[in-house]
């Protein structure tokens, strides 16, 4: 993948959770995912799909400390569970974050029609991309805990 | 020019932006607003109620808010309402053709709270 895919989400995912919950996510070192199996407690993923056949996924995934805090800060309220609030959150999170990096990429020549988020919430669950592409996570520490994005593209079908 | 009284429209299917434009409104002094989670849904109030603006999402499932615009603006006794787009959808192209269909402002998300007031202040003093 195209460091400039990986730089795009990366700050379109700091720039959301900074200019909408005031919190400044430190991002760590992106690695490619190795196991295709990640473990979060809420996920929004969203499709993209682009000209050309050019297809992808971007998955956020938090603890629920994290997202407890994150929602917080939002919505200026506390927020002490996993609940239907806690998931159309991350569900907004997930589309702001999307078009804010389309909207760059554009800006470079990568046109990516909009799609609407899916949002799974279940303690530890896992979260696996079906594509032989490589999937490429980057982690984030919030003072309440972590989450990571990962993000993945390829030409043609399933890649 | 909007007052206090103005009855608002805030279209969107996340409960969370609902949430946060509302509570900038509030803050704003507007107390009159009513909820939609989508464009057919936005379409009944606009016809049942008067409104005085509509802030609505782009991007919902079923009805974009692109198309409750042009609807909006297509229809006599209420093509002249003021309608503020709110959009993750930033590219230059979406943005011309939010003007085109004739979006009275937008604003691209994120966004701080301030920004979204200023953006409805705007428009109240011009309205």
């Amino acid at each position: 993948m195209r460091a400039e895919f990986i730089n795009e989400l990366l700050n379109a995912t700091v720039t959301v959770l900074e200019t909408m919950a005031m919190v400044t996510p430190k991002p760590g070192r992106p690695f490619i995912k190795k196991k295709r199996i990640s473990v979060g407690d809420v996920t929004g993923i969203i499709g993209m799909a682009g000209e050309k056949g050019l297809q992808g996924t971007f998955a956020i995934s938090f603890s629920e400390s994290c997202i407890l805090y994150v929602v917080s800060e939002m919505l200026g309220e506390d927020f002490t569970e996993l609940n239907d609030e806690i998931r159309d959150a991350v569900g907004e999170i997930t589309n702001m974050i999307s078009g804010a990096a389309r909207a760059k990429l554009a800006d470079m020549g990568y046109h990516f029609d909009m799609a609407i988020p899916t949002v799974v919430c279940k303690k530890e669950h896992t979260i696996t991309q079906v594509t032989k592409a490589p999937v490429v996570v980057i982690p984030f520490q919030t003072e309440k805990g972590g989450f990571i994005a990962e993000a993945t593209l390829w030409r043609g079908s399933a890649g | 020019m909007l007052s206090t009284d103005s009855k608002i429209l805030v279209v969107d299917d996340f409960s969370t932006m609902r949430r946060i434009v509302k509570a900038t409104l509030k803050q704003l002094g507007y107390e009159r607003i009513v909820e939609a989670e989508g464009g057919e849904e936005a379409q009944k109030i606009i016809k049942d109620d008067q409104i005085d603006l509509i802030i609505c999402d782009w991007n919902m499932p079923g009805m974009s808010g692109l198309d409750l615009l042009k609807w909006v603006r297509a229809t006599d006794s209420f093509k002249d309402v003021p309608f503020l787009m709110v959009t993750a959808e930033a590219k230059r192209q979406n943005i011309l053709s939010a003007i085109q269909a004739g979006v009275t402002n937008y604003v691209v998300k994120p966004f701080s709270k301030q920004v979204l007031a200023e953006k409805i202040q705007a428009i109240a003093e011009k309205a």
